[in-house]
């Protein structure tokens, strides 16, 4: 697989992710549209220029790990793993079909490149310890990346998993939150606020940083950074727009759990440059 | 002729002993508390293996989180803390993270049954068994003395997948000796007659002995087996004992619903239905009180087991099946 090292390939990339993320959904006809956008930059930053992995080898014992925790962002995940060569692309369409690898959710038995099962909200951080564990305990050197998401911070579990991650100084563990403002029902800020998100995860003891979760450059950095960090795990705060780049889905909280109709997939297609 | 009571070590005990001899012998296994490590022996571990260990707090939704990580990384942790607190806090963590993703994450929990004693309600689990057994592929134990667990707990090692194994916190009457070997989904017949079957496990393996006894001074030829693993159910052995005696007397230390009457009940049924008897917990939480004084108010000491016998003999003897 190769890596991508400038920025206008890796913003091209993610574009194709979107259009793919649309594709997989229209045809599937549900799923989460506005989750699986708002994460697709963070997504290609990881998986086509930060993680080392081998989609040939998907087992590979050196490879950095990632979770999905925000399980129902699947279709951003597939298409990453499509992409890289995890399996063929052609394969995404058969997303939530019966028989397909490619289940609703995350299952880790059935499609190389997922690391676990997610689709219960909060868990995934605490899995990501873990592996983290895990990696202290095999005298590894690879990083493991959870990616929550704003209303999956409601969850107490998650709280559990910052207070755990940082009593067991897990410097190789990296929280990237989804932070898109909007949950199931509504805004966070109006079903259950959050902030002072960037204190609350400084005061359990995570190093934090805020960036533009849409920013390719500032993803970059904060990658970077956060692999730099001692003594501790980090948290990136990526500010997104849920459903970030389709027009009509941005902000439009209407596509949380519904997936675009057969006119709506090829206008937010268009949009994506589809040609 | 009663049998005789001697009392071995707790089977949370012998736990203890057994994760010792797995640390030893297994660099992969690894072991997680919830502050109870004192009470669910794992701090014996934590002592000899300290970079293995990890008292997670009293959390234990993310201990169960973190052991899936772990096991996906080809470790095979333990997780342990009360019978109640771990299995009930933590039914979707072992669903979505355990038990869906068929990790091999072993749940081996302390204090299970009412016998936990001046505690009281809130520290006794009477639920765990049903609870656990809803979990596809997961394996459901409760060894009835310190040799059966700790042969158990080595057995689980080797299992590959999700086990659950509840210990107790009193000493555990002996009904086994060392050199008894223990399989997983195979029970143990450890008497054989022709009238009923008396099927036990943990704690109620010895009132079944016991009742054995009784029953023979009145002529009853009963059958005890020790059905220490719930699920995979040994349909086999059941299904010879259903044959032979036609009629059974269930008995466990937990709620009614869903435990090892539910599922032997499920499991004859359908393949050869007998008349049955259930001696268990009644649909109702305990209180405080001494072990013994809770297993007798909630009628599941040796006593209770003969008068259910007597009683389903009466239904076999009803349906002309004597
Ligand atoms: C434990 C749990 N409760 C409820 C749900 C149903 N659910 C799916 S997505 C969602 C909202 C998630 O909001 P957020 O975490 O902010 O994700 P995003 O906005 O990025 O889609 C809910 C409640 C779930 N998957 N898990």
């Amino acid at each position: 697989m190769q890596k991508l090292v400038n920025i206008p390939d890796l913003c091209a990339k993610a574009l194709e992710m979107r259009r793919e993320i649309i594709r997989m959904l229209g045809e599937a006809g549900s799923g989460h549209p506005g989750g699986s956008l708002s994460c697709a930059d963070l997504l290609t930053a990881l998986y086509f220029n930060v993680m080392r992995h081998d989609p040939e080898n998907p087992k590979w014992s050196d490879r950095d790990r990632l979770v999905l925790s925000k399980g129902h962002g699947a279709p951003a995940l597939y298409a990453a793993l499509a992409l890289c060569g995890y399996f063929p692309k052609k394969e995404l369409v058969t997303l939530r079909q019966l028989g397909s690898p490619l289940q609703g959710h995350p299952d880790m038995r059935k499609l190389p490149g997922l690391e676990a099962s997610t689709g219960s909200l909060g868990q995934g951080l605490s899995i990501g310890i873990g592996i983290a564990l895990a990696q202290i305990l095999d005298k590894k050197d690879y990083r493991t990346y959870v990616m929550i998401s704003d209303g999956e911070c409601n969850e107490g579990q998650i709280w559990e998993a910052a207070a755990s991650a940082a009593h067991f100084k897990l410097n190789h563990l990296i929280g990237i939150l989804d932070y898109n403002k909007y949950q199931l029902d509504g805004a966070v800020q109006d079903i259950l606020n959050m902030e002072p998100m960037a204190q609350k995860w400084e005061s359990f003891g995570w190093n934090v940083c805020e960036i533009d979760g849409h920013n390719m450059v500032e993803i970059l950095e904060a990658l970077e950074w956060a692999g730099k960090q001692a003594g501790g795990p980090s948290m990136i705060i990526a500010h997104t727009v849920k459903g970030k780049g389709v027009s009509f889905m941005e902000n439009n909280n209407d596509f949380h759990g519904v997936a675009p109709t057969k006119e709506e997939t090829a206008r937010a297609l268009r949009e994506l440059g589809e040609k | 002729m009663a049998i005789e009571k001697k009392l071995g070590a707790a089977t949370r005990d012998a736990y203890g002993k057994a994760l010792i001899q797995l640390g030893k012998t297994n660099p992969d296994i690894v072991v997680l508390d919830a502050d109870l490590s004192k009470s669910t022996k794992t701090a014996l571990f934590g002592r000899q293996f300290p970079d293995r260990f990890f008292d997670m707090g009293i959390q234990e939704a993310n201990m169960v989180g973190v052991a899936a990580g772990l096991a996906s990384q080809g470790k095979i942790p333990f997780v342990s803390s009360f019978a109640c607190f771990l299995i009930c806090k933590t039914h979707d963590q072992l669903r979505m993270s355990v038990a869906f993703p068929e990790l091999n994450v072993k749940v081996v929990t302390s204090h299970g049954g009412i016998s936990v004693g001046e505690d009281g309600a809130s520290q006794q689990s009477i639920e765990d068994i049903a609870l656990v057994c809803t979990l596809p592929g997961f394996v459901v134990m409760i060894p009835a003395d310190q040799y059966a667990a700790e042969k158990l707990v080595l057995r689980s090692a080797e299992w590959k997948g999700p086990v659950y194994i509840r210990t107790g916190r009193p000493k555990a009457p002996i009904v086994y000796s060392e050199n008894d070997s223990f399989q997983i989904g195979k029970g143990v017949r450890l008497r054989e007659g022709t009238d009923v079957t008396l099927v036990a496990n943990g704690l109620q393996v010895f009132e079944a002995l016991c009742a054995h006894e009784a029953l023979k001074e009145k002529g009853i030829r009963s059958s005890v087996v020790d059905l220490h693993t719930i699920k995979p159910l040994d349909q086999t052995l059941l299904l010879e004992e259903a044959k032979r005696t036609g009629a059974f007397v269930i008995c466990e230390e937990h709620q009614i619903w869903g435990g090892l009457g539910s599922a032997v009940s499920t499991a004859l049924s359908k393949e050869y239905p007998v008349p049955m008897e259930f001696v268990a917990i009644q649909d109702t939480y305990a209180e405080s009180g001494k072990p013994d004084e809770l297993l007798e108010k909630y009628g599941l000491t040796s006593p209770y087991i003969v008068k259910a016998a007597e009683r389903v003999l009466a239904k076999k003897a009803q349906l002309g099946r004597v």
